[in-house]
């Protein structure tokens, strides 16, 4: 969790144990180390003690490293009362907000950072205080277990809770521990491969050179390599090696900077996040998105091109009335910043704790490539809301994209759509066999930003859409069909409201015969609103009714209403037969038949009719007469008028 | 319900019997008003056939068909005569335009009997034509003038009084599919205007409106198609595939317009039809592209002429496709078959017709060639057929007609909601109520997922 500035102080362990180490200061490339080395320990050794950096620890003959991962840092994390620190943070975020024209910075500082006062010189003990290991009370720690190594030196990783010890004269072999319930496990080690380096340098990995994260939910070892192993390319490069919890260590990604000078990495929102000093600028890498393999490793390029952070301005602290002088413009990749894992910027010369942010808005026009854009975007957290904003956009008139491109995007969302929905039908189906009570991995799918269904879609986007007098109907209609055939594609079941915009607007644009073979090839899936909505439809094109009864009768569960649409249209006989057909005859009512026959004015029509109740109550009850329960009076009056009384049925005894 | 037992006369195929199909003996059009004076009237004949005929004839046989027109308005002022029976043939008339008239000749079939000194005796069979199905034909041709149709009239029927379209069973999936690249080809050659795809001779897909489906429908599959049958059955390999090195990556290749995109003298020319909108007339250019099984039809206004770069554009964005879409359609038709195919031969033959989508399913004929259609069965039952027909279109009604032919066949006529179904049954000894069960069987085995009622 990180820290967020308007957290109580109680929760400051937590911050102050992650930043106790997993840090790094702007990694030069290794020929400027041996330069900037002095300066570098100088600024290290301003901050003291604890389990020193460089020699102290390379000079020591064996460090003992206990379980519980123990550090001194010197920074005092002293907040002000949550009063004074609203004041701070109290200036208005348009005076923060950059005066920039341009809208394309993808990185910002977070609005609201913690502000470090100036304070003695504290000292602090962190402590794991999850895996019981302190004893507050006897002001003792639990010796879980010890082993014993050549360490160099180290680095811990609270998210994941792996230490990495790095050991051998190259500093290279790096040798991780994983901390569990208590206990502490040894991975496999391994080394991390070292560029050719000249003669006369010795080379060895350097600290700064590590970095620890979790991407994608898996542990990752960055390691900055300042110059490619392959002669040809001159840039640094980033290389992902893949800690998984059980099994080797494993190179997985290189990131090609293309660049040299000096770096600082942050992992933000699954992103690596590449800050180069020189240029002021930084880049970002998605390894989900697709790159070059070449049989083991996967090479990615920069996701966008190199854009400084936005500018930030600092908020003048104190009383209201001086506000009004103007913001000070924050240094940004000022040399005296700080990064930590996984997304930390410390400016020490100022005093403040940022939490790194992607926003999404302006990456939208950076990446002109809408497939990719999409992949880009459906693994971000906060997506959603860009997402369909992306869509619109490429349906407007303007930025209109081509069908195949919807096509893609479309793809792409019901996609991650339908991997939601089967992870739901699985839990549902686990659940309902009783399995969650026996297996605890049992877990209810989490619904993400990147499930976009089908209510998201059609109110955001589609019903907007339609509405839009200036596109070509052939379009509109080309884009609801899209997004069907992609729903299909995926197996996912059309809601009818989808259907319903797709026959509103082949209704308002006449043309029905595409409609007709629509619902002749099945595309529209059959319900009862459909049908009822091609009877409405009727007057204006005649075949709707016939469209309407088939759907009707495939349903099978609508024959009251197919026996309603024919009485509607005089078809008593059609009706009857039809009830009878199904076995419903016993149970109609007499009188419903009865009064639309007589509507019809067609005696004949009228004398069958009745003939076929008289039957049925002699069938049923032995007598063809009418019960006073049927109601039916009126009609035998009439039948008695016209045909006479000897035209009625005699009752018949067996 | 009515039952008729329909005494056919005896088998015209007694061997020493030779049989003559019904002929067209002339076609012509005329408008009296061309040629009002005497010595004028040959300015009336807008078209003859047979051409060759003396032009003193033509006149004559045009001013007997006025004269019968005029005479027989005196009868009936609004509805003038349809038709005239002779004993050797039968004319038929039609107005399609004010004062213009389409006639069309058709001698009657003929039996050619040896009689017992050995001369041959011929017999006329007046009654075997039935008006019905050769003034559909007229009206047809009225409708197709512009496609050059050649009549075929020994082969006619009630599927031409029907002028139905058959549709082409397939999947929701394979058919959006289809439809999303209809979309994708017309967005990116926006020239296009109206598209039709069709699978097997069947259609799948129209962009036209209902009633300039049928006609070109009727174009593609009685005329264009079975024109360009041969180098299909000569397959891939044959000697027009090798003369296009271009299109290896497919398939696909022009029924109209170029026969090979890679002679730069090659002719852009393609056949014009007209379809009906709202106010007027449309002139439409005709682009036929087929690849293997799969054929589309891409309409263009004819102010545009296509050019042989826009031919071999639209074969480079098509030809690939649709190479890719015709083996789906064949793979998932295939799947479909072996699912339905379990069932062995049924015992009927049957012919279906809807009238609100021109839908026709036909069991009875094979096949269409260039030439004629063939039935599967015999001529007379057509004729039944024909005469069911009649009937039904007599009255609003649905209604239900079973007929006992000659020898063991029965059929049967249902009507129900301007649908029509013909069943051919071939059961011996049956009676009334097992072919009537028959009949629901079939409906509920053919027909389950629409409203027919029983």
């Amino acid at each position: 969790m990180p820290p967020r500035s308007s957290r109580p102080r109680g929760e400051g362990r937590s911050l102050q144990h992650r930043v106790g180490r997993g840090y790094g200061r702007w990694a030069p490339p290794q020929p400027d180390a041996a330069r900037l080395s002095a300066e570098d320990r100088r600024s290290r050794g301003g901050r003291g003690g604890g389990v020193a950096p460089g020699s102290g620890v390379r000079a020591g003959p064996r460090a003992a490293v206990a379980a519980a991962a123990t550090t001194t840092v010197r920074a005092g994390f002293h907040r002000e009362p949550r009063s004074t620190l609203a004041a701070a943070l109290g200036a208005p975020t348009a005076v923060a907000a950059p005066a920039m024209g341009e809208e394309d910075y993808y990185l910002e500082l977070c609005e609201r950072p913690v502000q470090f006062e100036k304070a003695n010189p504290v000292n602090c003990v962190f402590f794991d205080e999850a895996n019981k290991q302190v004893l507050p009370e006897k002001r003792s720690l639990k010796l879980l277990k010890s082993h014993n190594l050549n360490v160099n030196w180290y680095m811990y990783c609270p998210e994941s809770a792996v230490i990495l010890l790095s050991t051998t004269v190259l500093e290279n072999v790096l040798q991780p521990f994983h901390f569990r319930a208590g206990t502490m496990s040894k991975l496999p080690k391994f080394e991390i491969e070292l560029p050719a380096a000249p003669k006369s340098t010795k080379p060895s990995l350097s600290e700064r050179d590590i970095a620890m994260a979790t991407v994608y939910g898996q542990l990752y070892v960055l390691f900055l390599r300042h110059h490619s192993r392959t002669s040809n390319s001159t840039g640094a490069e980033v290389v992902l090696y893949h800690l998984p919890r059980e099994g080797a260590c494993k190179k997985m990604h290189i990131l090609k900077l293309n660049r040299t000078g000096k770096f600082a990495l942050n992992v933000v929102d699954n992103l690596v996040v590449v800050h180069h000093q020189d240029t002021e600028t930084s880049v970002i890498f998605d390894i989900k998105l697709r790159g070059e393999f070449d049989g083991s490793v996967t090479f990615h390029h920069p996701v966008l091109p190199a854009r400084s952070i936005q500018p930030y301005q600092i908020p003048i602290a104190g009383p209201a009335a001086v506000t009004s002088q103007s913001p000070v413009p924050c240094k940004l990749y000022s040399s005296s910043w700080i990064v930590f894992q996984p997304d930390i910027i410390i400016s020490a010369s100022q005093g403040y704790l940022w939490n790194l942010q992607v926003k999404l808005e302006p990456i939208v026009n950076l990446l002109p490539d809408k497939g990719r854009l999409m992949d880009f975007l459906l693994q971000r957290k906060e997506c959603k809301m860009v997402i369909l904003s992306v869509c619109s956009q490429m349906l407007s008139e303007s930025d209109r994209a081509s069908l195949p491109v919807i096509a893609t995007v479309f793809d792409k969302l019901n996609h991650e759509y339908k991997k939601y929905l089967d992870a739901e039908q699985s839990y549902a189906m686990a659940v309902e066999a009783g399995q969650s009570r026996s297996s605890p991995l049992l877990k209810r799918p989490v619904r993400t930003q990147a499930v976009l269904d089908q209510s998201d879609v059609y109110t955001h986007v589609l019903s907007a859409f339609v509405e839009k007098k200036e596109m070509p109907h052939k379009f509109v209609i080309a884009v609801l069909m899209e997004y069907i055939r992609s729903l299909n594609q995926f197996q996912i079941a059309v809601q009818h409201y989808l259907h319903e915009l797709v026959i509103k607007t082949l209704v308002q644009h006449n043309l029905f015969y595409m409609l007709h073979q629509f619902l002749q090839y099945h595309v529209l899936s059959d319900s009862k609103p459909l049908a009822c909505l091609l009877l409405s439809l009727e007057s204006f094109y005649p075949p709707a009714h016939q469209l309407s009864l088939d759907m009707l009768k495939r349903l099978s569960t609508a024959n009251d209403e197919i026996v309603e649409v024919l009485l509607s249209k005089h078809q008593v006989l059609a009706a009857l037969r039809f009830i009878r057909g199904i076995g419903g005859h016993d149970n109609i009512s007499a009188r419903k038949f009865l009064d639309a026959a007589k509507q019809t004015e067609d005696n004949m029509l009228f004398y069958t009719i009745f003939r076929f109740f008289e039957q049925r109550n002699q069938r049923l009850r032995g007598s063809p007469n009418f019960t006073p329960g049927e109601h039916c009076e009126e009609h035998v009056a009439f039948f008695k008028q016209i045909f006479g009384d000897q035209a009625l049925m005699r009752p018949t005894t067996f | 319900m009515a039952v008729a037992a329909a005494g056919a006369g005896s088998g015209p195929w007694a061997t020493q019997e030779k049989q003559f199909p019904p002929a067209l003996l002339s076609f012509f059009i005329y408008n009296p008003r061309f040629g009002p004076r005497e010595g004028e009237e040959e300015n009336k004949i807008l078209f003859y056939h047979p051409n060759e005929v003396e032009k003193n004839e033509k006149i004559r046989n045009v001013g007997l068909c006025e004269a019968i027109v005029q005479f027989t308005r005196t009868f009936s002022p609004s509805k003038p005569a349809k038709s005239l029976h002779t004993q050797k043939n039968r004319q038929f008339f039609n107005e399609p335009e004010e004062h213009f008239w389409m006639v069309m000749v058709v001698r009657n079939p003929i039996i050619e009997k040896q009689s017992k000194d050995g001369k041959p005796v011929i017999e006329y069979q007046e009654e075997e034509l039935l008006d019905k199905v050769y003034s559909s034909v007229l009206q047809q041709c009225y409708s197709m003038y512009k496609y050059l149709q050649t009549l075929h009239l020994q082969s006619c029927d009630l599927l031409d009084i029907f002028g139905g379209i058959s549709f082409f069973p397939l999947d929701k999936m394979t058919y959006l599919k289809i439809q999303s690249f209809i979309n994708r080809v017309e967005e990116s050659l926006n020239i296009v205007k109206y598209t039709a795809f069709l699978y097997n001779d069947q259609l799948i897909w129209s962009g036209l409106e209902q009633d300039d489906m049928r006609i070109l429908y009727k174009y593609l599959t009685t005329s264009l198609f079975p024109r360009h049958m041969e180098p299909e059955l000569a397959g891939r390999d044959s000697p027009i595939r090798a003369e296009m090195p271009g299109n290896l990556q497919h398939y696909g290749r022009f029924l109209t317009g170029p026969l090979n995109l890679n002679d730069p003298d090659a002719k852009c020319r393609f056949p014009k039809i007209f379809v009906n909108t709202d106010d007027a007339y449309e002139e439409l250019h005709l682009i036929v592209y087929k690849a293997m099984s799969a054929a589309v039809c891409f309409m263009i206004d004819a102010s545009i002429q296509p050019t042989l770069d826009f031919c071999r554009r639209l074969d480079s964005v098509v030809g690939p496709q649709l190479t890719v879409l015709a083996s789906d359609i064949c793979e998932q038709f295939n799947i479909n078959k072996r699912m339905s195919g379990s069932e062995k031969e049924p015992q009927f033959k049957f012919i279906y017709f809807n009238h609100m989508n021109l839908a026709e399913k036909s069991t009875v004929h094979m096949r269409k060639t260039p030439s004629v259609s063939l039935t599967s069965v015999h001529p007379d039952l057509m004729k039944i057929l024909g005469d069911i027909n009649s009937d039904f279109t007599r009255v609003d009604e649905d209604e239900e007609i079973i007929v006992k032919a000659m020898s063991d066949y029965w059929v049967v006529g249902k009507k129900s909601d301007r649908r029509e179904l013909y069943v051919i049954l071939n059961q011996k000894n049956a009676n009334l109520i097992e072919v009537n069960e028959e009949v629901k069987k079939l409906c509920a085995t053919q027909f389950n997922n629409i409203f027919f009622l029983d």
